[in-house]
């Protein structure tokens, strides 16, 4: 609709916000708008809606149902059992460890288990789905309702971020099968298709339209990542395309019913998550407020230039003619009450055994550092996300006597950085954990300065067979703290006349020319809080 | 000396006989005619309509007869309406009553590259070959859809 209104328009048509003259596309329009609007947007009341439908890869050892191996990087098309290619004959065979899977995802996002639950069939035609349909639960899926409780961090100015918490209900958890890979050749006008992927089991989860934008959207979407690698159902790689997420995304003036959704998809990186939401409130911003509609339609994200694409496909009446898979019985969860007797104890799911295997979830540990320990939720969320530093922060807290403050420096900025350099995790660091501590005790005592600290991690994941203690002596990086020798040195430096005069003139500029030579008079170990300390008591006493 | 014949019509008067006393075949029809103005009219076939149905079934209507057909056969649906389903929980499959068998998860299929490549007429370097996306289907102006909406 909207592009046959831009035919409609005059050739030369002026930009509402720069009046410059131009008849692009329309995509090159929107993002032009974008930005003019993003300039003006200061006084535009626009909310934005935005719902995911995340798409996880159970991680069993064979697909959904049949029995190809899932593995990640197999040689081309050698995961495909006959029911993946759909030949004629094939029937499905639904994998146990898979509905346990889902059942658990379900008890950690908080949704009612629906005991029964039937499969149904989604056509639609496509190279990678052999099949022609897909088989999915719509109308009673495995779950229901739900909601997760997620950390929603902005960077503010500067270096300081903010952390808060919100929530996202869900509507349902369903299983359903992944399709195959298809790779675009367009040189030679032709799709290859490997369909090492097609069957593999998926655990879909549909959100309500709670969340606002894209940094929301991306908050959300990490939280859900940690919750399914803690259960252990998912490993939420989304590089490796185990974690998918389809954005539906519309946009209104506040007291009016909602906008047109369009659909986003092709979305690979939780960063991009943010970046193609963002961008699409934009674009649809930058429509509406030129007069245009927002068409119902499915757009894909292109990480090359962050914008979101008009789909070479436009199916415009997408018909999936759901029908029940007549090919399989409903699904039954049974609760410990229930169950029938005489059936194999092997093949049945039973919802409490499932609810043992839970572990403590993020929200949980968060909590528990928030209460027990006294760590600030932004602090916590990053002990929690950061594999196994968790561990290392409740040793080192385990004998009550650590400064919280200097620990949490430690860990959350020096220790991470060093890991992040050496791209390894907690559990991979060759820094022992009695060196951390050592170091922490050596910081929070003033033994060593912050910029000591930045050199001494380093040295230490080198050789880590050194304790803390011994590498700074060894270095000679102690701060130099007696009192007596820092004043005799002061009173040296003072007793030259320039430098008592810049002194005399006072503020930063007098601190620092007394400063300057003292600390390379101590071989730059002195504490230079101990050095102001004593210079602006002598500069109090000059002043009198 | 009864031929074949006649002990055969004796045995067939006996079993129309015993059919008379406890005969499951009713005596007079029991359904009711269809009152069909009282079933959903069936709407005029839109041009849209039909290149949908085209679309997706592959199928081209042909000619006016086919498109008659086509309500016909709507019609003929319809008559579903006259039952009452108030209360009656929709039957997708007559296995409703078992559970669903659960299997071990173990991998013992897959690894069978090249059988499963054999059944393609085409393909290049073990993948599959396809056309490009999906090729819209061209829907051509024929006379029997002039006349439609």
């Amino acid at each position: 609709m909207a592009s046959v209104v831009w035919k409609m328009l005059p050739l030369r048509n002026p930009c509402k916000f720069c009046a410059k003259f131009h008849r692009p596309s329309q995509d090159v329009f929107a993002r032009h708008a974008r930005r003019m609007s993003k300039k003006a947007s200061s006084k535009s009341d626009w909310q934005s809606v935005v719902g995911l439908e995340i798409h996880a890869q159970i991680n069993t050892a064979s697909k959904l149902f049949s029995g190809a191996s899932t593995k990640f990087g197999a040689p081309i098309n050698s995961q495909v059992a006959p029911f993946d290619a759909a030949l004629p004959g094939t029937l499905p065979v639904l994998n146990k460890d898979c509905v346990e899977a889902g059942v658990l995802t379900a008890l950690a996002l908080g949704c009612r288990i629906n005991q029964v639950s039937k499969f149904d069939r989604k056509h639609y035609f496509y190279a990678d789905l052999p099949a022609g349909y897909q088989i999915t639960q719509q109308r009673q899926p495995l779950a229901c309702d739900g909601q997760v409780n997620y950390v929603h961090v902005t960077s503010g100015a500067g270096q300081t971020s903010t952390a808060e918490m919100r929530t996202c209900r869900l509507i349902q958890l369903q299983l359903e099968q992944d399709s195959g890979k298809s790779l675009h050749d367009h040189l030679d006008k032709q799709s290859l298709i490997d369909l090492n992927r097609a069957g593999v089991g998926l655990m879909e989860v549909v959100t309500q339209p709670d969340l606002r934008d894209g940094e929301d959207a991306a908050s959300f979407v990490k939280e859900v990542q940690l919750l399914l690698r803690t259960i252990g159902t998912c490993d939420g790689k989304m590089q490796e395309g185990s974690l998918r997420v389809d954005a539906n995304i519309s946009i209104h003036k506040a007291g009016e019913p909602w906008g047109v959704r369009t659909e986003v998809k092709n979305i690979n990186s939780v960063r991009n998550v943010s970046k193609a939401i963002d961008f699409e409130i934009q674009r649809q911003i930058g429509v509406l407020e030129n007069g245009g509609q927002i068409e119902k339609e499915t757009r894909s994200f292109d990480a090359e230039s962050n914008e979101t694409v008009q789909m070479r496909d436009k199916e415009k009446l997408l018909d999936y003619r759901f029908m029940p898979e007549p090919n399989l019985p409903p699904l039954h969860v049974y609760s410990s009450g229930n169950v029938p007797p005489g059936t194999g104890a092997g093949s049945n799911v039973v919802l409490e055994t499932v609810q043992r295997r839970l572990p403590d979830l993020p929200g949980t540990i968060r909590d528990k550092l928030q209460h027990k320990y006294d760590v600030p939720l932004l602090s916590a969320t990053l002990l929690v996300t950061e594999e196994g530093l968790l561990d290392i922060f409740e040793s080192l807290m385990a004998d009550g006597s650590r400064d919280l403050k200097t620990l949490l420096n430690v860990l959350l900025n020096d220790y991470i950085g060093v890991l992040h350099e050496h791209d390894c995790t907690a559990a991979e660091c060759p820094i022992r954990v009695q060196s951390l501590g050592e170091v922490c005790d050596l910081l929070a005592s003033r033994d060593i300065s912050q910029s000591t600290l930045q050199k001494l991690l380093p040295l230490l994941f080198e050789h880590p067979e050194v304790g803390a203690v011994e590498m700074v002596d060894r270095e000679n990086w102690r701060q130099i703290r007696d009192r007596e020798l820092i004043e005799k040195v002061i009173n040296e430096v003072l007793s030259n006349p320039k430098v008592m005069k810049k002194l005399q003139k006072g503020g930063a500029r007098g601190l620092n020319a007394v400063m300057g030579p003292v600390q390379q008079a101590l071989d730059r170990r002195a504490d230079p809080q101990i050095v102001t300390e004593i210079v602006e008591n002598i500069y109090k006493n000059l002043s009198k | 000396m009864f031929s074949r014949f006649s002990v055969l019509r004796c045995l067939h008067k006996f079993c129309i006989a015993n059919r008379c006393i406890s005969s499951k075949i009713p005596d007079k029809p029991t359904w009711t005619p269809v009152d069909t103005s009282k079933l959903p009219q069936v709407e005029e076939i839109s041009r849209d309509l039909v290149e949908h149905l085209e679309r997706q079934s592959l199928v081209e209507f042909s000619n006016e007869e086919g498109l008659k057909r086509l309500s016909d056969a709507i019609q003929s649906a319809n008559k579903l309406y006259m039952v009452d389903t108030e209360g009656v929980e929709p039957l997708d499959s007559v296995l409703e009553d078992r559970a669903l068998y659960l299997r071990k998860d173990e991998v013992n299929e897959g690894n069978c590259r090249d059988d499963i490549l054999s059944n393609a007429s085409k393909t290049e370097e073990e993948y599959f070959v396809a056309p490009p996306g999906n090729i819209p289907l061209k829907q051509a102006e024929k006379e029997y859809k002039e006349k439609l909406k």
